[in-house]
């Protein structure tokens, strides 16, 4: 886990750790609350869920780099799950611009 | 696990991929749960790239959200869909699903909690937060079934089928008083596919309590086991995360 410091007690670290488990717990709730704000007092559209994606993909930058703990892991591992990812990311973006066309072309 | 340290002395002109070690200091077990996670993530993104094609290759409705009726001839606004609340009679939207997602985040940290206690030994306190975790899966699944129900159920004043043909309320894989049948298809699709992943976890959390609890961790000398889980665990936290945002708020 995160603070491996040789100097500290097991007790500390216990206590690092946990609020460093509490602060992303916080961070999450947060966010999760803008967007409940958001799908009531914005207008729908394409502007609203774009923030929505940005939102969704900070949540899940958390949970993946301290809940499950990929960021305190080697590089090239962390490489190995997020490059293949990205090209997923990609092709869902291509068939959702795709998609209206199939729409008009119907 | 710590066996590789004595490997990286003599290194000369060998690479760290060469053998003899493990380059990316993972067990093996650890990498495993990884890249069947890339993989599920796969499985998922498709179902969620389905959902995004369907969705915008049908019309939308055109508005103001105050007046969106159901109707088969545009994709529903999914605010108005989920707006009901287990024993109230009240109109909130997103509000079940939110505490679906609360519930959810809630044992994702019990689980860090679970994997955090596990690193200094304590086999009390991962015995306590893994059930902890148990139960908010087992609370997430029953919202679900409710959730579920309400759905193929239909509630009152929601429109009837237009057409004529028939008087269909509620949602199965063919008839959807909500819009588009494919709209029913797709919530069947994802949040079942994503139920099924909660309750295999729940069924492997239990796997693992019942091995932490007769001591079987603390006979191997570590509680890895449960990091893996957890893994998993967090996975489908995550993938919720994403269902939240692209079945319900977009």
């Amino acid at each position: 886990m995160a603070a491996h410091a040789e100097n500290l007690t097991t007790e500390e670290i216990r206590k690092k750790n946990v609020n460093r488990v509490l602060v992303v717990t916080g961070i999450l709730a947060a966010i999760t609350s803008v967007e409940f704000l958001l799908a009531f007092t914005m207008q729908a559209g394409m502007g609203r869920n774009a923030i929505f994606v940005i939102l969704t993909i900070a949540k899940a930058f958390y949970i993946i780099a301290d809940f499950m703990h990929l960021r305190h892991e080697v590089k090239t591992l962390g490489m190995t799950i997020l490059l293949p990812t990205a090209f997923i990311v990609w092709l869902l973006v291509v068939l959702i611009a795709e998609s209206g066309d199939m729409y008009r072309f119907k | 696990m710590a066996t590789s340290t004595s490997a990286s002395v003599n290194l000369g002109k060998r690479s760290i991929w060469d053998g003899g070690q493990e380059p990316l200091n993972a067990s093996y077990g650890k990498l495993m749960m990884w890249f069947f996670l890339v993989s599920d993530t796969f499985t998922f993104s498709a179902l969620l790239i389905t959902y995004g094609m369907i969705r915008f290759s049908q019309p939308a409705f055109v508005g103001i959200p105050d007046e969106f009726v159901f109707s088969q001839n545009h994709w529903p606004i999914p605010e108005k869909v989920f707006d009901a609340i287990p024993f109230l009679d009240v109109h909130l939207p997103l509000v079940f699903v939110g505490i679906m997602t609360f519930i959810l985040i809630v044992s994702s940290v019990t689980m860090v909690l679970a994997v955090e206690a596990g690193h200094r030994m304590d086999k009390a306190d991962v015995e306590k937060y893994m059930l902890w975790t148990i139960l908010g899966g087992f609370g997430f699944l029953g919202c679900q079934a409710w959730e579920w129900s309400h759905f193929i159920h239909g509630n009152s004043n929601a429109a009837m089928m237009e057409g004529g043909v028939l008087n269909f309320m509620g949602a199965n894989l063919v008839h959807n008083q909500y819009g588009p049948p494919a709209f029913a298809d797709l919530f069947f699709f994802i949040t079942g596919f994503h139920g099924t992943h909660v309750a295999s976890g729940v069924v492997i959390n239990i796997l693992t309590f019942y091995n932490c609890t007769m001591g079987q961790y603390e006979k191997v000398g570590h509680y890895e086991m449960i990091e893996k889980v957890g893994l998993y665990w967090h996975f489908v936290d995550l993938v919720w995360v994403f269902v939240f945002t692209f079945f319900y708020l977009v």
